[in-house]
């Protein structure tokens, strides 16, 4: 059986800086893979790669069994691969109703019909019923807290109905209840037959919710496997302890 | 609704009333660059990408009607107006592929871009004798049209393409092409990624955008009666809707038509003022500098924005609150769309 997202020996190069150096992960189907490793490891660009914001230098990626090499965002986003950012980036002046159907991969015959039509909107609100939004559904996005921003982003590409959903570090900045609503969001999401890769700081909340953990260090993978063993793996502990 | 009904009625009235000749000739002026801020509103405004080559497209409409006449006849006198949707049409095709490779670049680097464009353009109008005159520029036949009614063709001519370029922009407002405009201005790689057809899009509201000027174009070259590279390829003719956009208020639908129903009549009448001479556009710039100053998003925003603040005030309740813990969900939530202010 092939994974849903395989990725085999990943390149790019910054300059003479090698961030992501011949890397291959896989990312099995149902699972919630973890992606951690120290600053710098390279983790962010090869999530920039795998969604197409960068071009690699080398590799190869399949998605769902297709070779995807080289598809653009919007291109992978419509195959049902999709990603949040680091920074929680949602459309400030837009109601959170409209990221909501912004994100509703339209075909091009779409675009002439009304911004948000009803079956839109009963869409957005079954979204943000989930997501316990329905009360500031008709404010614009820069209202929100910074957690609930990073909710809203969220929900925003489960528009789509995504196969595999790429979280980048979900919980950092939040306080400690966006954490747990925001775990609650991925078990349910997951439990709903969606596929997560996340990147994440927080190691509790690894060792809570992620099942395989692919741990990078200078832009390899050295370690990937149940979250039990990685603890205790010397090269894990090499790489964030330093020799 | 209302008011744009009777902005309309006022509008096709006015040559009715018999007003001197200077009047309606500063009306067609004024309908011209308002259809032309409005149409440049579209990518510069909407999508954000700050063109400043329109005016190329101006001078490709004028050309093409000037071009057109060396070689046709003109007898009831309406058929550069005839003409005028087929210099739109090559306006856009030429304008789609432009904008393909222009619009990769953003910012101030495709505001760069753009103005090559117009120089590239000029400098064609100057050197392609044998299609263009060069710098003799092009004659069009005079318009037969009676001395007492004489403005009004092309009085109309521009009103329809003011209300065209502003019934394209309140559709596009309305549909999904406007939701993705306003998602390629605020973030256009997040846009790409949530699958909106960023590149496609903003093509589009390029290609319609210049279609709009280079109409414009044809009709201004028509009532002058002469093209002159200089004047077809002006660059105070781009500056001039991006000022009125600026001035009235970006992406909004009558931002450009406040700004040009300001910024052409003022500039008119400090030019008679303060004479010939160059003077006025101290003046000029003077003005925009100080409402710029006091309104820098444009005077419709930072109207409307210091309107909703005062309702805001004046209701009692504040804005709902927002925190990161969500309240017990209230039952089935049927949500009623909240107006800004809260009353909820």
């Amino acid at each position: 059986m092939t994974a849903l997202l395989e990725v085999k020996g990943a390149r790019k190069a910054f300059g003479g800086v090698h961030a992501v150096d011949d890397c291959s992960l896989n990312v099995e189907e149902g699972s919630i893979t973890a992606l951690i490793g120290p600053n710098g490891s390279g983790k962010t660009t090869l999530f920039n790669l795998i969604t197409g914001y960068l071009k690699a230098d080398g590799g190869e990626f399949r998605f769902r069994g297709r070779d995807v090499t080289g598809s653009d965002p919007g291109a992978l986003y419509r195959q049902g691969l999709t990603r949040t950012f680091q920074q929680a980036r949602v459309f400030p002046h837009m109601s959170v109703t409209e990221n909501l159907v912004v994100a509703g991969a339209y075909r091009w015959r779409d675009l002439l019909v009304p911004r948000v039509l009803g079956r839109d909107r009963s869409r957005a609100d079954a979204l943000l019923e989930e997501f316990r939004m329905t009360h500031v559904a008709e404010l614009p996005a820069s209202e929100l807290s910074y957690g609930q921003r990073k909710l809203l982003e969220f929900a925003a590409v489960l528009m789509s109905e995504p196969r595999l959903v790429l979280l980048d570090e979900p919980t950092a900045g939040v306080n400690p209840v966006m954490i747990d609503t925001m775990e609650r969001h991925i078990r349910e999401r997951h439990a709903a037959g969606v596929t997560f890769l996340v990147v994440e700081h927080d190691m509790q909340f690894v060792m809570r919710l992620c099942d395989p953990v692919v741990v990078l260090d200078n832009g390899k993978e050295i370690f990937s496997g149940p979250p039990t063993e990685v603890q205790q793996n010397p090269l894990v502990l090499d790489a964030y302890l330093g020799t | 609704m209302v008011r744009g009904g009777v902005f309309v009625a006022a509008l096709v009235a006015l040559p009715l009333l018999g007003f001197e000749h200077w009047v309606l000739n500063l009306m067609i002026f004024t309908l011209m660059y308002a259809a032309m801020s409005s149409a440049w509103n579209l990518v510069g405004g909407f999508a954000g990408y700050p063109s400043l080559g329109h005016a190329a497209f101006f001078g490709l409409g004028a050309y093409f009607v000037g071009i057109w006449f060396q070689h046709h006849d003109v007898v009831t006198g309406y058929e550069p107006f005839v003409i005028l949707p087929l210099a739109g049409l090559i306006a856009a095709v030429v304008g789609f592929p432009i904008a393909w490779v222009a619009m990769r670049t953003r910012a101030d680097v495709f505001a760069i871009v753009t103005i090559t464009l117009l120089f590239v353009a000029q400098t064609l109008a100057f050197n392609l004798d044998s299609l263009t005159g060069g710098a003799q520029g092009l004659a069009m036949p005079t318009p037969p049209f009676e001395l007492a009614r004489f403005e009004w063709p092309f009085y109309y001519a521009m009103l329809w393409l003011l209300l065209t370029s502003m019934a394209l922009t309140y559709l596009s407002m309305r549909s999904k092409v406007g939701l993705s405009l306003d998602a390629i201005r605020a973030d256009e790689d997040k846009a790409l990624g949530v699958g909106v057809h960023v590149q496609g899009v903003k093509v589009l509201a390029f290609s319609v955008s210049v279609a709009l000027v280079a109409m414009a174009g044809g009709v201004w070259a028509y009532y002058e009666t002469f093209t002159y590279p200089q004047f077809a390829f002006d660059p105070i003719i781009t500056i001039g809707m991006v000022l009125m956009c600026f001035l009235g208020g970006r992406g909004t639908l009558w931002g450009p038509v406040i700004g040009a129903f300001i910024l052409v009549p003022g500039q008119q009448y400090l030019a008679y003022r303060l004479g010939g001479s160059q003077f006025y556009l101290i003046a000029y710039a003077g003005v925009f500098l100080l409402i710029m100053l006091l309104m820098p998003r444009g005077i419709l925003p930072t109207i409307a924005d210091r309107l909703r603040r005062r309702r805001a005030i004046a209701s009692s309740s504040g804005p709902p609150p927002s925190s990161d813990v969500p309240p017990p969900s209230s039952g089935a939530g049927t949500n009623v769309p909240v107006p800004s202010g809260g009353a909820a």
